[in-house]
């Protein structure tokens, strides 16, 4: 898998604070970052800029290779069961195999649960299920391990693995320790404005 | 790329739909059409020279009440950034959008134009010119819609907002549509055409800058 990710000089300002500012990351294949800092420093900001949904207040971010970003937010149709409201994404992404991100989530028996009944950490599981059907080598994650038990987050932990290993790229914000392949940290605080 | 769009868009939108308005807006446009002849009396003559006027105010606020959901929610759960990510831009998931609530909502707006029409009293060449305007406007209501829901959407309170900011931007299609009926020329129909092309025209653009532009806030 190509991947690469670069960011120069990157500033954010959300309203009139500037939250961070000098930021540079380059990322090649296999590489793991964790964005660590407390909350309202940026950690959700930076994953967006990088992600290309928010513009930077200065810098610019390149990117090889497909993104793929688990925020709090699910997009998914509430009121669809869950296999349902995954389909649209697989069909989307050109999936053939959605089987496999089930049976690593252990979300096989909730497909047919609408997804507004879903727990917190069956929500973040079916997030990450409609991450690894995409197939693609950059992963943006956001909080990740918001809800998720010891079990589950020991599995993504080792999905984590497998896809740096396969070659891709993994940047991870999460005020939480995670167990990442060979960790870059970057502490927001350093940046800050 | 737009198939699976659609089809999700349009489950979402169609009556019985899981994000809609429903069949609400046509229970609101017949409830229109049943009150005006209670509250004017009975006088046939006159029901029937501003019936078909009273048709197009009922189906330009019928066309508002879809507009809280059309995109509100979609963009709360974030699909929207999916979407980009995917290389789906703005712009195509908003026309996608726009068909979608067009044929959730006028093609049954036409059909309950007839039990109207039966209330009001109206007489073929009047409901004939009626239809035919409808069918010219009720894309210029989707497009202008579209824009102000997406415009609102990052709002609080932006449906009611929605609301009244779609009616001046109605008028330009309300007068047109509606003058059809009192000239025999079909100058106006044509006019309404015009518009609601232009609307369309534009309307996936104009949202789908709004959406990005929510984005930022």
């Amino acid at each position: 898998m190509q991947a690469r990710l670069a960011a120069k000089d990157l500033a954010c300002r959300r309203g009139d604070r500037l939250l961070f500012r000098g930021l540079s990351l380059e990322c090649d294949s296999s590489a793991a970052v964790h964005v660590t800092g407390a909350n309202g420093i940026g950690k959700s900001s930076l994953i967006r800029i990088l992600a290309g949904l928010l513009r930077p207040f200065a810098g610019t971010v390149e990117t090889v290779g497909g993104i793929g970003l688990v925020d709090e937010r699910l997009a998914l149709d509430e009121s669809l069961p869950l296999g349902k409201a995954l389909d649209f994404w697989e069909t989307l992404d050109g999936c053939r195999d959605a089987g496999r991100a089930m049976e690593l989530l252990d979300l096989a028996d909730l497909l047919d649960v609408p997804v507004r009944f879903l727990s917190t950490g069956q929500r973040k599981r079916a997030a990450l299920a409609r991450l690894l059907n995409r197939d693609c080598p950059i992963w943006l994650l956001d909080e990740p391990l918001n809800g998720l038990d010891t079990q589950a987050q020991k599995a993504f932990e080792a999905l984590i693995a497998q896809h740096c290993q396969g070659g891709g790229i993994a940047i991870v914000a999460s005020h939480q320790p995670i167990a990442l392949p060979s960790p870059r940290t970057i502490a927001l605080a350093e940046f800050a404005a | 790329m737009i198939g699976p769009l659609l089809r999700r868009d349009l489950g979402l939108l169609l009556p019985g739909g899981r994000g809609g308005a429903g069949v609400l807006p046509l229970l609101f446009f017949l409830a229109v059409a049943m009150l005006y002849p209670f509250a004017v009396g009975p006088d046939a003559q006159l029901l029937a020279r501003t019936g078909g006027g009273v048709i197009w105010v009922a189906a330009l606020l019928a066309a508002i009440l879809p507009l809280e959901k059309l995109v509100t929610a979609d963009l709360d759960a974030g699909v929207f950034d999916q979407l980009h990510l995917r290389g789906v831009s703005e712009e195509l998931a908003m026309a996608s959008r726009l068909l979608a609530h067009w044929v959730a909502f006028a093609p049954l707006l036409l059909l309950a134009t007839l039990p109207a029409a039966a209330l009001l009293g109206l007489g073929g060449e009047t409901l004939r010119t009626v239809l035919l305007g409808l069918l010219a406007g009720t894309p210029g209501l989707a497009a202008v819609g579209l824009i102000v829901a997406a415009l609102t959407a990052s709002l609080r309170g932006g449906a009611a907002l929605a609301g009244l900011m779609v009616i001046p931007l109605a008028v330009p299609i309300l007068i047109f549509g509606a003058g059809a009926l009192s000239r025999p020329e079909s100058s106006g129909l044509l006019l309404t055409s015009a518009i609601s092309l232009g609307l369309c025209a534009i309307a996936p653009f104009a949202a789908g800058a709004a959406i990005r532009s929510a984005r930022e806030g």
